[in-house]
């Protein structure tokens, strides 16, 4: 087991600098670099303007270079001005040479140094940490939301398979996986919150919601990403669920005169509920996808909002950070999904 | 002119509706009477829940051809006319010219274009994409997805680490980082475009050669003519306007504009691009995983021991006994496709922004939709009824396809 773990974080870490490294890439491009210096300078700037801003910033160094010092493996750039002032990618502002020298040789992602965001103008990692607390407070209430949710749906549906109320419930999971969150939050706006109908029972912005979190701001977009997330669970429940039911042990204890109602708690939802949680743990990556298009749409400013901001000013940093947590997001599920499945599935031992 | 009332308006939207309505009771009744005829396809006639999904999913189908030819549509989707922005549905217009339609039937968005007319052009647009997006997604899974589960190995480790790489992008980041004018600019969806469209040629190469290889009087102009025709459309559809890239720095030259049939704007492309790139790594570990699961049947050691050749064991024998799920899968990844192109229309990437892409649409809508509910509801219902429909359609299929 810890061999497994040892070799998969190996995997894992390979992958999150294979992926950083084709963000960093593209977001590193002539024509994202040219719309940097465009944004940060100003719009009207000949190209030798935007080429001498590139230079004395350090954007014009080899992208392999640029991403280690990134990284934090190779020393970061330092440049001499023509005035005798010295910058460079660990040093803040144009100091003289002696200052320079006693600031770091390495300044990166190791060392701490998530650099520093050219939107929001602030060290990247105060953005992130603020960011990352306001989506946890929403996914929080999404799992609580969803998970009970989409495991009653796929009990009560596999319980009895191919009576009408399974054939109800599932259809129900069908419609919330055919709906995309801009399509059921665009009608649970129109339908709740919009004075063209007239029940505004809830507000149709989040936005109070990031200092006050009420009933009222927080749960249309709670409910818009559950939606979409639950019908999937729901129907791999619904799977697990009819598969358990006709087995053979289920059989022994209903000829052995158990209940129904202990049939299903003691004997069968235990067995059923394995392959729902690594379905639940796979979710995740489709829960950022709902994440980033619920905060657009609800206008609530937490880190899928920023990974929509950072993408649209190509604001490398943050854009570079955001893909971190993200991409480590979906990697950590995954381990911890093939890891619990292992645990949970006696039939399963690794060697 | 007076407004229409509710009635009207329904009653006026079904009469625009009446090409498709004839198609689809064609179809129908055709698909009943011979259904005991059809295998896979009119045992779908069997379950309710599969013909109510293929209902759904024709009538798309037939609105996106008819109105890429402009039938159905009641104004130009582009149009903006005076004194009608943001008027309920059944607004008249002021003063209608001789043979302009008079009404704006589900009214107009904020920008005084009909409502109707460009819900109706967004599905042109949608069935011109999906489909095919998904075909070359398959495509690519498939040649990728085949050696990988009957070799093992090396092999498939290599090609399953990269398409986990691909799999570990939040989708929306990838949108963002590859569907942006820079990107466009720097021609890096010309490459990825040039890459992964070469798989449909290696496939059907690969497919025709191990079938005829020990008949070389059919296999050889065979190949010819079948390679020779998707080299030219593979040429035609990287290359625009002569190149196949032309930024400010530099351009490659590629096929002359004279041979050149197939106009993909970039905005098209870089859309499709995308879509098929998300798309075949999901495609690829179903397909190795089947794979992997087939060929350890008997018939496959039969094959094995006749002497066949590796790739004509995976083509001919382990992916015509796959094709259960993969159409299954086919039919959900349309929907899952719809899905990702309303996103990208949705955060305005790709497409010209005044294009009647439902995403877009939604995106327009939405802005005034405490005030006006119309400019947003009617692409919003459409995206949903095509991506349930296709939703139903493969869960029909699937149980279908189980009673076998």
């Amino acid at each position: 087991m810890g061999l497994f773990i040892l070799r998969r974080t190996g995997v894992m870490v390979l992958t999150a600098l294979c992926l950083t490294f084709i963000v960093f890439f593209l977001t590193n491009l002539f024509p994202n670099l040219e719309k940097l210096a465009k944004t940060q300078g100003n719009f009207r700037m000949s190209d030798e303007a935007v080429l001498s801003w590139l230079t004395n910033n350090g954007y014009m160094q080899p992208t392999v270079l640029k991403y280690g010092q990134w990284l934090g493996v190779a020393p970061g750039w330092t440049l001499e001005r023509p005035d005798g002032t010295v910058r460079g990618k660990c040093i803040d502002g144009d100091v003289t040479p002696e200052v320079a020298a006693e600031a770091p040789t390495y300044c990166g992602v190791i060392q701490g140094n998530w650099g520093y965001s050219t939107v929001f103008r602030e060290p990247v990692s105060a953005i992130i940490g603020g960011k990352l607390a306001l989506t946890g407070v929403l996914m929080f209430w999404v799992l609580l939301l969803m998970i009970p949710l989409a495991l009653i749906v796929g009990i009560l549906a596999g319980m009895r398979e191919g009576t009408v109320l399974d054939r109800g419930l599932s259809t129900f999971s069908i419609l919330t996986t055919a709906t995309p969150e801009y399509v059921s939050g665009v009608i649970f706006i129109a339908v709740f919150a919009s004075s063209a109908v007239g029940l505004k029972w809830f507000k149709g912005t989040a936005t109070q919601a990031m200092d006050q979190p009420t009933f009222e701001n927080f749960f249309l977009p709670v409910l818009t990403i559950s939606l979409y997330g639950m019908g999937y669970i729901a129907r791999m429940t619904r799977a697990s669920m009819t598969e358990v039911m006709t087995a053979q042990y289920i059989r022994t204890a209903r000829l052995k005169g158990v209940s129904f109602h202990n049939i299903v708690l003691k004997h069968a939802l235990r067995n059923a509920l394995i392959a729902p949680f690594t379905v639940i743990m796979l979710q995740f990556p489709w829960l950022l996808n709902g994440v980033v298009i619920v905060e657009t749409l609800f206008n609530y400013k937490g880190f899928g909002w920023t990974l929509v901001q950072a993408a649209g000013n190509n604001d490398i940093d943050l854009l570079l950070a955001v893909s971190v947590v993200s991409v480590a997001v979906v990697l950590v599920t995954q381990l911890i999904s093939d890891i619990g499945y292992v645990y949970l599935n006696p039939r399963i031992r690794l060697s | 002119m007076e407004p229409l009332n509710g009635l009207e308006i329904t009653g006026r939207i079904l009469w625009q509706f009446l090409p498709v309505w004839i198609s689809l009771i064609v179809v129908f009744a055709l698909s009943l009477h011979f259904k005991r005829r059809l295998g896979l396809y009119g045992k779908l006639f069997d379950s309710p829940i599969g013909m109510i999904g293929f209902g759904f999913v024709m009538f798309w189908i037939f609105t996106g051809f008819y109105a890429a030819f402009d039938m159905i549509i009641t104004h130009d989707p582009l149009a903006q006319i005076s004194g009608l922005k943001n008027e309920p549905p059944g607004s008249a217009l002021r003063d209608p010219g001789p043979g302009e339609y008079p009404w704006y039937l589900l009214g107009g968005d904020n920008l005084a274009r009909d409502v109707f007319s460009r819900m109706v052009k967004g599905s042109s647009i949608v069935i011109g994409i999906a489909p095919l997006a998904t075909i070359f997604a398959f495509m690519v899974g498939i040649t990728m997805g085949l050696p990988a589960g009957y070799y093992g190995g090396r092999l498939d480790t290599v090609l399953s680490f990269l398409a986990n790489l691909i799999l570990a992008f939040p989708v929306i980041l990838l949108f963002f980082l590859l569907v942006t004018p820079e990107i466009i600019a720097a021609g890096v969806p010309s490459f990825m475009a040039m890459v992964l469209f070469f798989f449909p040629i290696v496939f059907f190469t690969v497919l025709l050669n191990s079938r005829y290889h020990s008949q070389p009087k059919i296999r050889t102009p065979l190949l010819i003519v079948v390679v020779g025709a998707l080299l030219w459309g593979y040429l035609a559809l990287i290359s625009s306007e002569g190149y196949l890239v032309q930024t400010e720095t530099y351009a490659i030259p590629l096929l002359p504009q004279a041979l050149d049939f197939i106009n993909t704007s970039s905005g098209f492309l870089v859309v499709f691009v995308a879509v098929v790139f998300v798309n075949s790594p999901t495609v690829y570990r179903i397909v190795r995983g089947l794979a992997m699961d087939i060929k350890t049947r008997d018939y496959v050691a039969a094959a094995q021991t006749r002497g066949e050749g590796p790739w004509y064991i995976m083509l001919w024998e382990i992916l015509p006994n796959a094709r259960g799920p993969l159409i299954v899968d086919f039919c959900l990844r349309i929907g899952y496709t719809t899905i990702l192109l309303g996103t990208l229309g949705f955060f305005g990437l790709g497409l010209s922004p005044e294009s009647p892409n439902w995403g877009a649409t939604i995106n327009d809508g939405r802005k005034l939709l405490s005030i006006y509910l119309h400019p947003a509801l009617p692409p919003a219902l459409a995206l949903l009824s095509l991506v349930l429909g296709l939703n139903l359609l493969a869960d029909g299929l699937r149980e279908e396809s189980l009673k076998d």
